[in-house]
């Protein structure tokens, strides 16, 4: 037991410097930020000196090492676009990226489940297959146009939502929510609806396959034997077996939820971590894709170490395997 | 390789028989790919014909509004482009990105799978491994970051007439996992088998066994994972155009044509960008309904 | 059997359902309350741009709209009006009492919003933090020019020779306060990387009519009114505060106008212009820009890069650069990819800065006679060549550049468009990338608002290093264009100083050095609300904004 844990703790800290390694490959190829950082018409020396003070012009293996080593006290330094220092930055930017994860994951978590288990229960139902029809229609749209859509209907033509950023925010301590004010509240509604519609189909389904599944098994026979209400066996008995994969899933899925807030922070022009990656791309700021790319990998690390532990608390047969192995 | 025969043979084909909407998906997946094939042939214009395109023409509406013109049934867009043309060929070249980037993720796939499953030990571990490390990034992030190395790699000098291959190799790259670890499970269960053992005694060669024997009994989900694929490989090339790194607007993609199709919406030509749109929702669309059913079709316990 | 399979995870589940049920109740109510107004006694002017103030310190970065937000915070020696005319700033008034001696005096009882007073010494220490290394904005000053300070309000700057427009730009060279800078040790420039930030890259500290109160590097800026400005009794402006938005996405940016979350974005993309003016809450500004959009082409190299046609340029032979001029319809481009929101030009210049514009015209549209002279100068069947161009950069550029690859389609050419966000096009047609392309589009404002400007930046003679006209992207060279130069920049007669000007036009216009094709529309969307002044710089300053409820 102590063994499997250590081994997943030893696998996650692997993965993290193989990702930390990859990125600073990657980076070596992004383009020169010499450019980005200047005006049109400094001349080539003083491009030359800005070179020297990065530290660009250093070889490669002392450029890697001193990469690591900061990235080990995640420290990268000051943002080449925005000239602030990249922790302040991603500190800043962080609660926006997530809030809306976690409003996108409620607004996916509360409609889907119950969507999936009626339809599960009742396949052949009208609104059933109503649903699952709009649900593959909903995976069937990139993102970027449903945000879009969504802006030109309740922000332009009705004028019900904002249709752009996060509107009041209020500062508690380091953390800076829009949770608590109306404005902040209506800004989140488009932006999470729209990250979170794929992880709405994609939950709603799997509940469903396993309710379909569930409702075939013996204890749920048994239980209707046993003369319990439909209703008892629906939720009690069928529902509560299935939401083990779909807890599984909700977690794995919240990175994929980190990825698509870069698509729809992008159109929401949501300040966070999304917004300042791809801008960070697009001007070649290394520190700032390098923070950001670690910062993703140590949320999914943890995640999936999470997931495996839960697991090994939850199913006694994982204890059983790795046990043999 | 019975097993295979049987399933993709009569009950495949009765199930799709008994299936209106993957009768509909399937014809709509297949009218969309026949225009995309034959778009040279049937498309009222050439859209990458600069010389054939006129200015003077941009942004007429469709053909049954007032200002249309009949050359342009579905209207034209920002350069004076035909939109039907326009989308036969956006679709010849988001259709060949997704169909090229499965295959590549199939292929790299289903192979790691085959041997980490089948050998276990170190290779096993290096495998999946690799995939711990792979899926510890979506996919989208993934083919955002190969398409920025691809980029810096090929020079900007190069990259113009290579998207197309920039694209297939980072969205194919970032979809190689979920084949890997699927044929690795599959094959874990299968090798301990009798009719695995049965070949290695009468000395089948490992590739032998891999390919002929076990490859074809966790083919099943395979496909299933690769007709989904197909549909967001669709979308993941859509959704890398709007970022910004997909296709150029003078070689369309559907993505593209949405993405650029996008910027006329508020100013009421609403044709650029809602032709192109309906026309990737209802690919990606009717091939996830083949998905779908494909899914259903192959899971005996949902029969 | 009746407590199901796993407790252990139920537990958890249910601990978890509870918390999303309260959340989503807030959640809930915050759709139900939708768009909040939030009326207040304060006058908050709402202002977006799809790009970002790039960083605070005002001698960092040389980019037009930076230095141009830093103006509301930030003031030169001299200003310029609504009309772009010199007037008094932190000077009241100056004179030349020799060809190479000015002198400034300067305006009394000003203070720096950190309570220090201004004086010359603000001025001299201005004057030798602008030219330190790390500085953009080095060439505000010449680099033999000397300061004497006679007393504390009148300062002399010593020149090697007379420059007729020293003080040109001084609009844009802020004065720092020496003493604030002292003591917060911010004595030296921000260097550009980003390292050691000091002082006045975090906060400001000007003379101006607002102050920054926040900065978020890429979301958000605050300016709050300086009540203490001296300027307040002539400018009309009503606004306490502003918060201005960085917003990228065009559609995103032009819903908030629409819908009323703003009360001033740019640039409003073209095709929606008519959108924003027809809007009965919004009104479009679309005045003409100094900027000119050009094509230009490689005249210096021996081989033609990206070319079908090897050995040789086709570009050096006149007849080449005639054809591609006249297979181009400007007025195509005009009315289908710019929607009459542009002015076509016969010169590299705006004709709202030079004044005989008039007597220049652009050779006429005709693809026949283009594909004539294509044929006499040995491409009968015209030829290959890749076109760059910027896609984030002006207005519609990609547009404009498939446009024209069209056009050349026409009479044979084949251009193939590599259209590049603005940070590689210029790292790559531009000095920092060796001058790699052969064809594309550049646009250019003459800063200084003088046709001097575009003869010592775009079309004189240079070198590989950029020595001469770093902007001369095509390397056209001709050095009796050049030789006309130190005659202008010295000449103080304005009509004879009009005449060389002429004259370089003339010979520039006769050798087709460039294309130039036109001047975009400014394009700000407003809100019906507010009164301000749209100057031709495309700059928008605070001061003039008036805002009603």
């Amino acid at each position: 037991m102590l063994h499997y844990v250590l081994k997943r703790i030893g696998g996650a800290i692997l993965v993290l410097v193989v990702v930390a390694l990859i990125a600073f490959v990657l980076f070596r190829f992004v383009g020169d930020p010499i450019n980005q950082m200047v005006g049109q018409d400094v001349s080539v020396a003083d491009r030359e000196r800005l070179r020297q003070m990065l530290g660009l012009d250093d070889s490669i293996v002392v450029q890697l090492a001193r990469f690591l080593w900061n990235a080990l006290h995640f420290d990268f330094g000051v943002s080449y676009q925005f000239k602030e220092k990249v922790t302040t930055l991603v500190a800043a930017r962080f609660p926006a990226t997530f809030e809306l994860s976690l409003a996108a994951s409620i607004f996916a978590i509360v409609v889907g489940i119950p969507v999936g288990a009626y339809t599960g229960i009742r396949p052949k139902a009208l609104m059933s297959r109503a649903f699952m029809a709009l649900s593959l229609i909903g995976v069937s749209l990139p993102t970027f146009l449903i945000g879009i859509l969504l802006i030109y209907v309740f922000a332009v033509r009705l004028q019900w939502l904002p249709s752009y950023g996060r509107g009041e925010t209020v500062q508690i301590g380091f953390w800076r929510t829009g949770f608590l004010t109306k404005s902040g509240l209506a800004a989140l509604v488009m932006p999470s609806i729209t990250l979170g519609l794929f992880q709405l189909t994609l939950i709603a389904r799997l509940v469903r396959a396993e309710m379909l599944e569930v409702m075939r098994a013996d204890f749920i026979r048994f239980a209707r034997a046993r003369g319990l209400s439909e209703r008892a066996v629906n939720f009690r008995h069928a529902l509560k077996n299935t939401l083990v994969p779909v807890v599984t899933i909700i977690g794995l899925q919240i990175g994929s939820i980190v990825a698509f807030s870069i698509i729809t922070e992008t159109v929401f022009q949501w300040p966070g971590m999304g917004l300042l990656f791809i801008t960070s791309v697009q001007n070649a700021d290394i520190p700032v894709m390098a923070a950001y790319l670690m910062m993703v990998a140590i949320i999914f690390v943890t995640i999936n170490l999470t997931v495996d532990l839960l697991y090994l608390a939850i199913d006694p047969r994982i204890r059983l395997g790795s046990a043999q192995a | 390789m019975n097993r295979l025969r049987r399933i993709l043979g009569s009950d495949l084909l009765w199930s799709f028989t008994r299936s209106p909407g993957a009768m509909i998906a399937a014809t709509v997946a297949f009218g969309l790919c026949l225009c995309a094939l034959f778009a040279p042939l049937i498309a009222p214009q050439n859209p990458f014909d600069l010389a054939s395109l006129d200015l003077m023409d941009a942004r007429d509406p469709p053909v049954w509004l007032s200002g249309g013109d009949h050359r342009f049934l579905l209207g034209s867009d920002s350069q004076g482009r035909d939109i039907l043309s326009a989308i036969f060929f956006g679709a010849r070249i988001s259709i060949g990105v997704s169909l090229a980037s499965v295959a590549l993720a199939l292929v790299i796939g289903v192979s790691l799978g085959l041997v980490a499953g089948y050998f276990g030990g170190r290779v096993e571990a290096i495998v999946m491994r690799a995939a711990d490390v792979q899926l510890t990034f979506p996919a989208i992030l993934t083919a955002l970051l190969i398409n920025g190395a691809a980029r810096a790699v090929l020079g900007p000098g190069r990259v113009a007439g290579s998207e197309f291959w920039v694209l297939v190799i980072s969205i194919g790259l970032s979809f190689w996992v979920q084949y890997a670890r699927t044929v690795r499970a599959s094959t874990l269960v299968e090798r301990h088998k009798d009719y695995v053992a049965a070949a290695r005694l009468i000395g089948a060669s490992a590739p032998r066994i891999m390919f002929t024997h076990v490859l074809p009994n966790v083919l099943g989900p395979v496909l299933v994972i690769a007709t989904i694929n197909l549909a967001l490989a669709i979308i993941t090339e859509a959704t890398l155009s709007f970022l910004g790194v997909g296709l150029p607007p003078s070689q369309p993609s559907l993505g593209t044509l949405v993405r650029t199709g996008n910027d006329y919406l508020m100013s009421g030509e609403w044709w650029i960008v809602f032709f192109p749109g309906v026309a990737l929702a209802a690919l990606a669309l009717s091939v996830n309904i083949i998905g779908d059913w494909l899914r259903d079709a192959l899971n005996p316990r949902l029969r | 059997m009746r407590e199901a399979a796993l407790p252990e995870a139920q537990v958890g589940i249910e601990g978890f359902q509870m918390k999303k049920t309260t959340v989503f109740m807030a959640f809930a109510l915050g759709v139900a309350l939708a768009m909040p107004a939030a009326p207040a006694a304060a006058v908050t002017f709402r202002h977006a741009f799809q790009g970002d103030l790039k960083g605070l310190d005002p001698y960092t970065l040389n980019e037009t709209f930076t230095q141009a937000m830093l103006g509301n915070v930030y003031e030169g020696l001299t200003r310029r009006d609504a009309n772009l005319k010199i007037v008094p700033g932190l000077a009241e008034s100056w004179e030349t009492p020799e060809p190479t001696r000015w002198r400034f005096h300067l305006r009394r009882g000003v203070k720096f919003a950190g309570g220090e007073p201004f004086t010359a010494d603000d001025v001299i220490f201005s004057f030798d933090r602008v030219r330190q290394p790390e500085s953009e904005f080095k060439t505000r000053v010449p680099s033999d020019a000397r300061i004497e300070k006679i007393d504390d309000y009148t300062i002399d700057f010593v020149l090697a020779r007379p420059n007729p427009t020293l003080p040109a730009e001084w609009d844009t060279w802020y004065i720092l306060s020496k003493s604030w800078a002292e003591a917060n040790g911010a004595t030296n420039v921000q260097p550009a990387t980003g390292a050691q930030l000091n002082a006045f890259a975090l906060k400001s500290n000007g003379t101006g009519p607002y102050i920054i109160t926040s900065h978020e590097p890429g979301v958000k800026t605050t300016f709050k009114k300086n009540p203490g400005w001296w300027g307040w009794k002539d400018a009309p402006g009503n606004v306490d505060e502003v918060v201005f938005t960085t917003i990228k996405q065009d559609a995103t940016r032009v819903a908030a106008l629409l819908s009323g979350e703003l009360d001033m974005i740019e640039p409003v993309p073209v095709q929606d212009m008519q959108r924003v003016a027809s809007n009965s809450t919004t009104d479009m500004l679309a005045g003409p820009e100094l900027r000119t959009i050009h094509l230009f082409m490689d005249q210096k190299r021996d081989e033609l890069k990206y070319s079908s046609v090897k050995g040789k340029n086709p570009f050096k032979d006149i007849r080449v650069r005639k054809a591609f001029y006249e297979a181009i319809d400007i007025e195509a481009i005009k009315t289908k990819v710019m929607r009459g929101m542009s002015t076509p030009a016969a010169l590299l210049i705006t004709p709202q800065l030079y004044s005989r514009a008039g007597e220049f015209k652009r050779l006429p549209y005709d693809p026949a006679d283009a594909k004539k002279l294509l044929a006499e100068a040995g491409y009968p069947d015209g030829f290959e060549l890749t076109m760059h161009c910027p896609n984030d950069r002006y207005v519609n550029d990609e547009q404009i550049c498939l446009a024209v690859t069209s056009m050349l389609a026409k009479i044979g050419v084949k251009a193939k468009l590599e259209a590049l966000p603005k940070a590689v096009f210029f790292g790559r047609a531009g000095l920092a990338g060796g001058y790699d392309t052969s064809f594309g589009m550049l646009g250019w404002t003459p800063s200084g608002f003088d046709s001097l400007n575009i003869f010592q930046n775009l079309t004189g003679c240079r070198d590989d290093k950029g020595n001469g006209s770093p902007f001369n992207y095509g390397g056209y060279c001709n050095p009796k264009v050049d030789a006309l130069i130190p005659k202008i920049s010295v000449e103080t007669d304005p009509e004879k100083r009009l005449d060389y000007i002429t004259q370089a036009y003339r010979m520039l216009t006769d050798d087709v050095s460039h294309i130039p094709l036109h001047q975009q529309a400014l394009s700000w969307g407003v809100s019906k609300k507010v009164k301000l002044v749209q100057r031709a710089d495309d700059i928008l300053l605070y001061q003039w904004v008036v805002k009603s409820e």
